[in-house]
């Protein structure tokens, strides 16, 4: 079976974000950048795919060199080549130009299965995956718990709210998109990291294959969201606040 | 102009946040001065969609078809897009539920178009709407605006509009009947079912300690029960704890777990994404403690601790058992 990974390097979970200079974006010069999390689950189903059933695993990137670095991550994890689309600037692309992109880079190959995470953590619009599938004309099924493959085709558990969740039978080729925690993820062994600096990443300029279409939505501001709730914070050492706060919960609140 | 609402039912029964995607779509209505109609879809649908005519709505479309009586992507994508070329409103607004995530994408797709996911608010500038969503986890807002033509496309998150501002009305029912075969449905779904009966309640629950992804390590989890002991109350997690395996699923609060509105809620080590947000702002007392000031969990809290949890929860538990005597 031959998978592709979509993977996004974002910023890394913890970083203090600042709007830039333009107002429009943040300012990435001081961040730490990390394979955006739901990306990661991506990968290790795909990895356990391939460990079960044989084929080869593709990690697909559009971003800047930088995600280089979390490409590499991904090979030494285990997965067989990639291909990176190099955009300087990711931000001139809406949702519908990177899945184009994407979409044209995967056309020498024949993929049977797209896998790529449900949401990035960073724009969170959870729908580059399912734009993809459908310009490439392929059945796609979304927040997927479990992945089991019958002759053909593809069994998917998928989350529904509340707790709910459904079964869905797919014929290959097709997409999903994975849900965090549909796997424990896997570390990179020494060996892997070894492995990777040799693995193949071919690069793709994302001018050359762009089909030019002009977004069809902008981002036009970018803010720290104004306050809509009084939150008393309560200050001191560890014993102070905590004893501040007891008596709020005990004569405030009245919850003690 | 016109705004056309796409509402979501399952067997019959409304998912409410349609109706809170109905209320947005009536402040840009009426903002905008533009009408607003509704759409649902599913096999037999027109006493649903008459339902819905009692709000003020120009009118509501009965998409009715066998192939639609369970959800597939292929078939709602289908009847939708049909909907909307007959139709031709400017703006589709949908509410930002799971089953919408899985086809409004490949919906905005077929039309050219990106969809805005999960916009939190709304204001009109030149006549036109600006829609706000939350940008990395909740730490930023953004402003989007459509840049194309008609028809754009958004959803609108869970709680961000209320319901019980619509205003009673009185519209048409129409009932639309798509082109639908059975052959280009590619997905067979089976029934949806639930993993178990639940073991853990939390919505019973009048004190909830939660603990999120600050706590670092499995072990480290015994801190924050000590302090749901300490409080008499129910040990909850968000989400990664829970996909870590460090506390069983049960024990999830958030949109993918169980909704809870407890008297007391304290959410240790959590930074607040939205996917937990939703499932405990509707706390009466909310308690934050969490190392990073900026932290989103802060905007829903009434109390607040900036602090390394492994010094102010144990901290806490000594003055709670203090106070209890």
């Amino acid at each position: 079976m031959k998978i592709i990974v979509g993977l996004k390097q974002v910023p890394a979970r913890d970083s203090l974000l600042r709007t830039d200079a333009s107002g429009r974006w943040i300012d990435e010069s001081d961040l730490a950048f990390e394979i955006n999390e739901p990306d990661a689950y991506a990968l290790e189903a795909g990895l356990q795919l391939k460990e079960k059933h044989g084929g080869e695993v593709v990690v697909l990137t559009v971003g800047p060199p930088r995600a280089t670095q979390s490409i590499r991550e991904a090979l030494a994890k285990g997965a067989d080549r990639a291909i990176h689309v190099e955009e300087e600037n990711l931000g001139r692309w809406d949702t519908l130009g990177v899945a184009g992109l994407m979409a044209r880079a995967l056309e020498p190959e024949k993929p049977d299965l797209i896998l790529t995470g449900l949401q990035s953590d960073d724009l969170g619009y959870g729908q580059t995956g399912v734009v993809l599938a459908e310009l490439l004309g392929l059945p796609h099924a979304t927040i997927i718990m479990q992945v089991e493959k019958v002759d053909g085709s593809i069994r998917v558990k998928r989350e529904l709210e509340e707790g709910w969740f459904e079964n869905v039978e797919i014929p290959l080729p097709a997409l999903l998109t994975i849900q965090s925690g549909i796997a424990k993820l896997r570390y990179a062994t020494l060996m892997g990291i070894k492995k990777a600096k040799t693995k193949e990443i071919r690069r793709v300029e994302a001018a050359g294959i762009a089909a030019g279409a002009a977004p069809a939505v902008e981002i036009s501001s970018v803010y720290v969201p104004h306050k809509t709730k009084q939150t008393e914070i309560l200050t001191g050492n560890a014993q102070q606040a905590a004893a501040a706060l007891v008596e709020r919960l005990k004569f405030g609140a009245r919850v003690l | 102009m016109s705004i056309l609402v796409i509402l979501e039912q399952r067997g019959g029964v409304w998912n409410r946040m349609s109706f809170e995607t109905l209320a947005a779509a009536a402040q840009m209505g009426r903002e905008m001065g533009q009408p607003v109609s509704a759409a649902v879809a599913g096999d037999r649908v027109a006493a649903l969609a008459a339902e819905a005519a009692a709000y003020k709505v120009a009118k509501v479309y009965a998409i009715e078809h066998e192939l639609l009586a369970r959800y597939t992507a292929d078939a709602y994508t289908a009847a939708f897009e049909q909907l909307i070329r007959s139709a031709n409103p400017d703006l589709v607004l949908m509410p930002h539920t799971y089953r919408v995530r899985d086809f409004a994408p490949k919906l905005a797709t077929r039309f050219g178009r990106v969809l805005v996911s999960d916009a939190v608010g709304h204001r009109i500038e030149d006549g036109r709407p600006v829609l706000v969503r939350q940008l990395f986890q909740g730490k930023l807002n953004a402003d989007l605006r459509f840049t194309s033509a008609a028809p754009n496309f958004a959803s609108i998150q869970a709680g961000a509009y209320r319901a019980d501002s619509l205003e009673a009305g009185g519209g048409a029912v129409e009932s639309f009947a798509p082109e639908l075969s059975a052959s280009a449905i590619r997905t067979k779904p089976g029934e949806p079912f639930r993993e178990s009966q639940r073991g853990v309640d939390l919505t019973a629950a009048g004190i909830i300690v939660s603990v999120g992804r600050g706590i670092k390590e499995k072990d480290n989890i015994a801190v924050v029960e000590r302090l749901a002991e300490a409080l008499g109350g129910e040990l909850a997690a968000s989400r990664p704890i829970c996909d870590n395996g460090w506390l069983p699923m049960e024990r999830q609060v958030g949109s993918s777990g169980q909704t809870v509105a407890p008297k007391l809620y304290v959410a240790v080590g959590i930074s607040g994404a939205i996917q937990h947000l939703v499932g405990m702002k509707g706390s009466k007392t909310i308690v934050a403690i969490n190392k990073d000031e900026n932290a989103p969990i802060f905007e829903v809290a009434d109390y607040g601790i900036v602090g390394d949890l492994f010094e102010v929860v144990p901290a806490l538990v000594e003055e709670i058992k203090k106070a209890k005597g």
